[in-house]
């Protein structure tokens, strides 16, 4: 494998594209056909095309259809939003919950969670607003004549240390409305359907197209800041442009499921493992990949305890953690 | 009388409240090579790294062909000056011709893909570093001179006027110090690239340089050819050293040996 590898570097990441593919099919059929009723998948594509007014009908198209959907759709913004955060602060370790995006957004969900409760319905944009503003202060506090990713980063430990002890201050003075906080701190896609994936969509798909005519300035600047401007990028504005992208990426998808860590810090690794950094396949394969985690995760949590459902968070610590540990030590 | 394709002018640069370069300026004339050399700290890597954009002045221009090149875009001072920074980047594990094309990224633009002259560039870049058989190699599996001669094919695939390396050789062993410093002569003797570079090794300096600027404690110190640098006064001077110079038999060129530190 190993030699084969080598020799075919092309046919090699060819053939892991498309392995991913198969699970990410596999794993969108398993979450429409598993549930308190089991439907096969035959019966799955019936229903799908055709309205035939029938329970499995209802269930697939009201219910287990468009979480699918939403699953893989939050997968790929936070993988994609993962990836870009590694080339732009040139750190294989960044993330949008370590440069604090994550938590502004959590912060100001939870405000309206537990203090303003009659307001739920304002939970997404409230989330999307804290995470652009803690992007944008993070932002004035990091640059000086420029950004420095290890500026950053600093900054984004700060924000997230602030934001956090916020949300733990709400949670505990509000101790006895913590429970839809919880759910939301865990990252949940209970309940979500159509609107929400509406919601998401747009930012999916302009990511995607985004994402795929960066990937040349992502290639350079991981050379690092001096060889990249030496190449003829424009670093500083590059950096602005790509790490707005992230965010919006990331925030897009906390505003619909809550906090759900892992995926853009593990997703981007596994790919980087498997076929390389060049980010013109590390790309495609966050998408599929990402999409193929979260929907997997969601049926796990839908089903392993069924009919209690666990948030979609701790199963993807579960899996996401050994699975992480077996390719490091491959 | 030849043309002045880079003028250095009253450059300072520096962090708040230190000046690391105090009012630098001197003309780097085209097609010839350029050693900067000066002891730890003077400021010469600042000098280069601003020199080639990487740093922002405090005052002072620097003049690409007659245009300030901090009021360029940056892609078309990428077109006519490249830059072979020292490198330690772990992120990346691109091939050697996937490196090569990222030379070609000044000459693009965003929705262009590479055509029949920039695959014959990259080739030609390949070849002319002597690197036709690691072409498919990743580099960070490749020795230290290999992939130091990579960054070199990256930087001709710019196809620069002036080439500017920090430190080309650090690293090496002596052998591969010797074949990328000839390899820089040859791209100069045969491409014509003006080149600048900071080196540490003052033979080396003497051997490969029509001209040698000496910074010392923030400035210019002496700029002339080997045989007025290589003095041993001038280098007692600036490298606190006691030193002996004579002339190589066969490339007629100053030889120095350090015999004692002297502090000032």
């Amino acid at each position: 494998m190993q030699n084969y590898r080598k020799n075919n570097e092309g046919k090699y990441i060819i053939f892991v594209l498309i392995t991913i593919s198969v699970l990410m099919i596999i794993a969108f059929v398993l979450g429409n056909a598993k549930g308190t009723i089991n439907i096969s998948p035959s019966r799955i594509f019936q229903v799908i095309f055709h309205d035939d007014g029938s329970v499995e009908r209802m269930v697939i198209w009201n219910i287990r259809l468009p979480r699918m959907i939403l699953a893989g759709l939050v997968g790929i913004n936070l993988a994609l939003s993962g990836a870009i955060l590694q080339g732009v602060m040139n750190n294989p370790l960044a993330d949008p919950g370590i440069i604090g995006i994550s938590s502004g957004a959590g912060f100001f969900a939870i405000i309206i969670l537990v203090i303003f409760p009659k307001y739920q319905a304002l939970v997404p944009l409230a989330a999307f607003f804290g995470a652009m503003l803690a992007a944008v202060i993070i932002y004035s506090l990091a640059w000086k004549g420029g950004i420095q990713p290890i500026r950053i980063i600093l900054a984004g430990v700060a924000v997230s240390a602030l934001f956090g002890a916020g949300t733990s201050g709400a949670l505990v003075f509000f101790s006895d409305r913590v429970h839809g906080a919880l759910t939301f701190m865990n990252g949940s896609l209970s309940a979500r359907s159509w609107p929400e994936v509406w919601s998401i969509l747009p930012y999916t798909i302009g990511g995607i197209i985004l994402c795929m005519l960066s990937s040349r300035k992502l290639n350079i600047l991981i050379l690092g800041d001096d060889v990249a401007r030496g190449l003829g990028l424009n670093v500083e504005a590059t950096r602005l442009q790509l790490t707005a992208l992230a965010a919006l990426l990331a925030a897009s998808s906390v505003s619909v499921v809550g906090l759900l860590g892992f995926v853009g810090l593990i997703v981007p690794h596994s790919i980087r493992l498997l076929i390389g950094n060049d980010y013109k396949y590390l790309f495609p394969g966050c998408i599929l990949l990402g999409a193929c985690l979260v929907m997997f995760s969601d049926t796990l949590a839908r089903t392993i305890l069924s009919p209690t459902e666990i948030p979609v968070g701790i199963v993807m610590a579960l899996i996401g953690a050994p699975f992480f540990l077996y390719l490091l030590r491959k | 009388m030849s043309e002045n394709i880079l003028k250095v002018e009253n450059l300072t640069a520096g962090y708040s409240g230190k000046n690391i370069i105090e009012n630098i300026s001197f003309d780097i004339e085209k097609g010839k090579i350029y050693s900067i050399i000066g002891p730890n700290g003077c400021g010469k890597t600042t000098l280069i790294r601003t020199m080639s954009r990487n740093k922002k002045p405090k005052s002072g221009k620097v003049q690409l062909n007659g245009s300030n090149i901090f009021s360029m875009n940056t892609k078309e001072v990428a077109k006519k000056m490249a830059v072979l920074s020292q490198t330690n980047s772990t992120m990346s594990d691109v091939k050697v011709k996937t490196l090569v094309q990222f030379g070609r990224y000044s000459h693009k633009n965003w929705w262009e893909a590479a055509n029949k002259e920039d695959l014959d560039i990259v080739d030609w870049a390949i070849a002319k570093t002597g690197l036709e058989k690691f072409a498919d190699r990743k580099i960070n599996l490749l020795s230290g001179g290999e992939r130091q001669r990579a960054w070199i094919a990256m930087s001709i695939a710019q196809k620069p006027e002036i080439l500017i390396l920090d430190e080309p050789t650090t690293y090496l062993d002596i052998s591969h110090q010797l074949e990328v410093l000839e390899l820089i002569k040859t791209l100069n003797e045969d491409e014509g690239i003006t080149i600048i570079m900071v080196l540490h090794d003052i033979n080396h300096a003497a051997r490969y340089s029509d001209e040698i600027v000496v910074i010392d404690d923030h400035k210019v110190f002496k700029k002339g050819n080997p045989w007025d640098i290589l003095d041993e006064n001038v280098l007692g001077e600036v490298f606190e050293v006691d030193s002996e110079i004579t002339e190589d038999k066969y490339t007629r060129k100053p030889i120095f040996y350090a015999r004692k530190v002297v502090r000032k």
